[in-house]
This record gives structure tokens, C-alpha cells and sequence, in this order.
């Protein structure tokens, strides 16, 4: 079973994000690490290759400045190999324009079955890249997997609704998104980190994708940003330290609004 | 200025359309001089009487969809039928389905889709959306810089709901065309996680538990307080993930948007996931024993404190009145 997975590598979200303030995007010029949510859906793989015994994972990324600090992490972690699409014309891209370069780079896997995304990256959060690069693929897709298991060529996941959960069931090749706790992401391992380093990194530019650089990046955007603001602070109320009588000043202020 | 004709995705459970609908038919006035809606499913008679009252002079629906995840069949409908109809702009709410919709839409018609909105207005022939970004601190405003139909997703409560009084809506029915193999994921099974009191979109109090609990077991208080103030019980993500409470539960980006009268956050540092699905809350309650949780930043009250020592007090306090 060979599966790819989507990852993204983003500026460390502990460290306060930023925008520029010429482009007005969010600045990526720190070191990037790997987007936790991605570490579900490379523990997923690596899962579904054990359980069919045999096969491999490949990663597919696309960073600024030929950025691998996040793809090693997923390496360690026990992938086979990465595609990383690094271009300065990829700058400014939206989510349909990363969608077209990420379908692009996932085309040259030779025979993969599935293809894992996070739900979404947890620095622009759209939400909406894993089901364009199945649209760009014209597969199958099934978003929100909170449990995946393989039975002969179909995926069969448990996939969250608003309340409570559906069986979907979808014949491979398929994308699927994966939920955060789907499973628990392992920590490399000191073999796996320096086992890493040797691992295949396929750098490509737009054009090695064979795609028009006006298709994607700024060029490509179908939106602009026009302006940014600061959104009305909410004003911070008291704030006090708990001395024991801590929950009668949140009796007083229930009574207060008149809830009790 | 308005643009001239704008569809709205609506959706309903059973039987009843969402909040969130009503939500954007009442925006979509503001936006078009025509609102039509686009509906999923077989049942479009039953709803079109609120669609129409809430402004949709008609609904183009695509009939029952049997087994198929909608995703798929639904953006094919909305794609043919945008082609024949040309709406200047689809709202979609920020739901599973409407996220699924638009982003294959968005694929079918080349148009972008502008994600996690909060407002929309009209600006010369496009539309300018507004996302906060940096857990709400920030608001960013983005055009769309080609032609339309403009897609935007829009968070839920993100507008007042106001009926206009209109009639019901004519009932259209849109082809689904055959999907291929894209159109291969099949519903086999629909499990409901029943919840008992007031749903979390409604209550009047939200008591939320994060990880400061520590383990499972603890979340207990979060249940009992939330009934001791006839509110509902809800989460942050990190819990949910643990596996603690189901999914349901979960209040934030990717969960429910809340805006009770109060919310009482317990053992949650304020990741800006959480933050956005409740910072729209009248009063705000935290307990936390981190001093620079940034959940403080944005509480009427703060409490710099151990959620083990200070939920039992306040369960006692409650219980003895």
C-alpha cells in the first residue's frame, strides 16, 4: 500500500504570527517546522503501509527557500521520501492555487492508493485544500476521519458529523482528511532522526510541475488583500489570584447577572 | 450598491433550516437585489416556506441524494447550474458539507474561495470579506480580483437573523450530473451522539473543560456545573482529540461557535482555535493556574487558580443555595 500524505511546514505557531506588511501575508521567513496536524496523517500512513505489509509513504510539501526542517521531522518519523515544491513564484498562492501545485506534485507517485491531508493547516486554516486536490484529481474524498481501516481496495472511515459521527465507505484511490486524535503521532527516534537525513528530498520548481507560473501564486490569486485592521479589543475584566474565596467572587458575579 | 443576485447553501436538520442559514439569507439582502437558495437533499417543500421568509425567492434544490457523501454530486449541481444561472456570489456556511461544497465548486468553476469569514459587504462590482486572523485580534479584508461567481464561506453567528416577510420560495430542481469515480464515497451509517439539556449553539451558560483537568474522569465538574446553571456542558479541542468527551462537545475553529451570556472556561489556556469559537460570549469567566494563560486577556473575570481546588468550592457554594 503506498500512501501519500500532504504536509505543510509553518512558522512555529508558540512564536507570535506576523504579517508583512507590504504583501500582507503571513510572514514565513523563520524557520519552519512541521505542522502538528500533519503529524496525524503521517502516523496514519505509516500505519495503513505496516498493517498491508508492505509499501511506503511519500510526502508532498510546498515551502518557501527549499524548507525542509519539517519534512526531516516527518522522515524521522518513518516516511520514505519527499516531493518539495519550492519556487519564489508560489508566493501569494491561495488555497486553490496550492491545491493545483500539490495535485501536480502528487501525480508523480507512481501508484498510490491513498492520499492523507490534515483537515486543515493550523496557521491559514481554510479548510478547503484537501477537497480541491481531489476535485484537481477527480477522486473520491472523504474530509473529517476520525478512524480510517483498509478492507480490500475501499477506505472505510468513521468521519465526524455535527452530532455524532457517519460510515463512509470509498473505493481507493481516494484523498481523506484526517482529524486531530485519530491516532497518537509517535516522537522520532534517534535511529529515525539520523536515518532522516539520507532520505530522497525531490526539490522541484513550477515549471518542473509543468504548470504556468500565471495559474498560481500572486499571478494566479483570484483574491487580493485590501486592507488590515485591528479588531475591537475585548477589554480584560479582574483578574485574581485564587486565595481559597476564588469561586465566591464567580458565585458573586453569577448572582450579579442574575443566572443564579 | 448591491450586486444582482446572490445564492445562499442552506441546509437544515431535520426538517428544520439552521440557524446559520437564516443567518446568510439575511446578509444575502443586504448583498443582492435577488437571494435565491440552493438546497441538498429531497425535502426542499417542506423548507421552503422559511427560505422565502427569510428573503429567497426561490430554492434550487437537487433532490434526494440517496447514500452519496454530498460533497461531490452537490458541487456538479452547483456548477451546471451557476453556469446557466450566473449568481454573482455563493455564501456557504462553515459546516462539513458547505466546506466539502465550495471547495469542489471552487475546483469545477476555477474561482477561489475565500475561507472562515465574518462579515461580507459589496465593493463596486466584487465583494470584500473579513477573517480574523491571530485568534481575532486582527482582521484581514480580501477582494476577489476575477470575475464571479465569488465564493465565500462564512462562520456561523456571524449575523443577526431577521425575517423579511417574503412568501415561500418556488421550488426549482437542479440536475446532479453523474460524478464518475470522483463520486465513490457512500454513507453507510449515520451514529448520533445523543446529548442531554440545552444544545451548546443555544444555551444561555456554556461551562467549557480543557487540559488543565488533567485527566478524563474530571471532566465530571465541567458536567455537573453546567447543569447547576441550566447550561450546556462544552470543550476545547485538545480534550476532544484525547478522546474525553465526543466531538460534539468541542467549542472553536474547528468545533461549535458560541456566543452565550456566560461562558465559564475551565482549565483552557485560550489557544486562538478556542478563542474564535467564543470570544463572542457576553461575559466571560476563566479559571486557570498559568497567570499568562491568554484566555485572560479577554475574561470579565479571572481567576489565577487551581481548577481542582476551585470547581468544588464553587459546585458546593452552588449546590447548598
Amino acid at each position: 500500500m503506498n500512501v501519500v500524505v500532504c504536509v505543510k511546514q509553518i512558522p512555529d505557531p508558540a512564536d507570535p504570527g506576523a504579517l508583512d506588511p507590504t504583501t500582507k501575508t503571513l510572514k514565513r521567513d523563520g524557520k519552519l517546522i512541521l505542522d502538528e496536524s500533519d503529524s496525524y496523517g503521517v502516523e496514519m500512513a505509516l500505519q495503513l503501509v505496516t498493517a498491508a505489509g508492505g509499501g511506503e509513504v511519500t510526502l508532498v510539501s510546498m515551502a518557501p527557500n527549499g524548507e525542509v526542517g519539517g519534512l526531516r521531522t516527518a522522515l524521522a518519523m518513518g516516511a520514505a521520501q519527499a516531493i518539495l515544491v519550492s519556487d519564489e513564484a508560489l508566493a501569494g498562492s491561495d488555497a486553490l492555487g496550492t491545491a493545483k501545485v500539490l495535485a501536480k506534485a502528487i501525480e508523480r507517485v507512481e501508484a498510490a492508493d491513498l492520499v492523507l491531508t490534515a483537515t486543515e493547516s493550523s496557521d491559514g486554516y481554510t479548510g478547503t485544500v484537501p477537497e480541491q486536490i481531489a476535485a484537481l484529481l477527480d477522486l473520491p474524498s472523504v474530509t473529517f476521519a476520525k478512524q480510517i481501516e483498509i478492507d480490500a481496495g475501499t477506505v472505510k472511515v468513521q468521519r465526524q458529523t455535527d452530532n455524532g459521527y457517519d460510515d463512509v465507505e470509498c473505493p481507493l484511490p481516494a484523498v481523506v482528511s484526517v482529524t486531530a486524535g485519530v491516532v497518537e503521532p509517535r516522537y522520532p527516534s534517534f535511529k529515525g532522526i539520523m536515518a532522516a537525513k539520507s532520505k530522497p528530498v525531490d526539490t522541484l520548481t513550477v515549471a518542473d510541475l509543468g504548470l504556468d507560473a500565471a495559474s498560481i501564486g500572486w499571478a494566479g490569486a483570484g483574491q487580493e488583500i485590501v486592507a488590515i485592521e485591528e479588531a475591537p479589543a475585548r477589554e480584560a475584566g479582574e483578574i485574581i489570584e485564587d486565595d481559597g474565596t476564588g469561586f465566591e467572587k464567580i458565585v458573586a458575579y453569577l448572582e450579579n447577572l442574575k443566572v443564579i | 450598491m448591491t450586486l444582482s443576485k446572490i445564492w445562499v447553501f442552506a441546509e437544515a436538520v431535520d426538517g428544520k433550516v439552521t440557524p446559520t442559514t437564516l443567518e446568510l439569507l439575511t446578509k444575502a439582502r443586504e448583498l443582492g437585489d435577488t437571494v435565491e437558495a440552493v438546497y441538498a437533499g429531497g425535502d426542499a417543500d417542506a423548507i421552503a416556506g422559511t427560505l422565502g421568509e427569510y428573503g429567497a425567492a426561490k430554492v434550487l434544490a437537487t433532490g434526494d441524494l440517496g447514500d452519496a457523501l454530498p460533497g461531490v454530486p452537490v458541487a456538479g449541481a452547483l456548477a451546471d447550474a451557476a453556469g446557466a444561472q450566473a449568481p454573482n456570489a455563493i455564501l456557504f456556511p462553515t459546516t462539513y458539507v458547505g466546506r466539502d461544497v465550495a471547495g469542489r465548486l471552487s475546483v469545477k468553476l476555477d474561482r477561489t474561495v475565500i475561507t472562515n469569514n465574518v462579515d461580507v459587504a459589496v465593493e463596486g462590482s466584487s465583494l470584500v470579506t473579513t477573517e480574523p486572523v491571530f485568534g481575532g485580534s486582527t482582521n484581514v479584508k480580501t477582494t476577489f480580483s476575477g470575475e464571479g461567481p465569488f465564493l465565500v464561506l462564512v462562520r456561523p453567528k456571524s449575523f443577526a437573523p431577521e425575517a423579511s416577510g417574503g412568501g415561500a420560495a418556488a421550488v426549482e430542481t437542479i440536475a446532479v450530473p453523474d460524478a464518475g469515480k470522483s463520486g465513490g464515497a457512500k454513507i453507510v451509517n449515520r451514529h448520533v451522539e445523543e446529548r442531554s439539556g440545552p444544545s451548546l449553539d443555544e444555551a444561555a451558560v456554556v461551562v467549557a473543560g480543557g487540559r488543565g483537568l488533567g485527566e478524563a474522569e474530571k471532566y465530571e465538574m465541567i458536567e455537573r456545573l453546567a447543569k447547576d446553571l441550566k447550561g450546556a456542558p462544552g470543550a476545547s479541542r485538545a480534550i476532544v482529540d484525547a478522546g474525553w468527551v465526543p466531538y460534539s462537545y468541542q467549542v472553536g475553529q474547528t468545533g461549535k461557535v458560541v456566543k452565550p451570556d456566560v461562558y465559564i472556561a475551565a482549565g483552557i489556556s485560550g489557544a486562538t482555535q478556542h478563542m474564535v469559537g467564543m470570544k463572542g460570549s457576553k461575559n466571560i469567566i476563566a479559571i486557570n493556574k498559568d497567570a499568562e494563560a491568554p484566555i485572560f486577556g479577554i475574561s470579565d473575570l479571572g481567576i489565577v487558580g487551581d481548577v481542582h481546588k476551585v470547581l468544588p468550592a464553587l459546585l458546593e457554594a452552588l449546590e447548598k443555595r
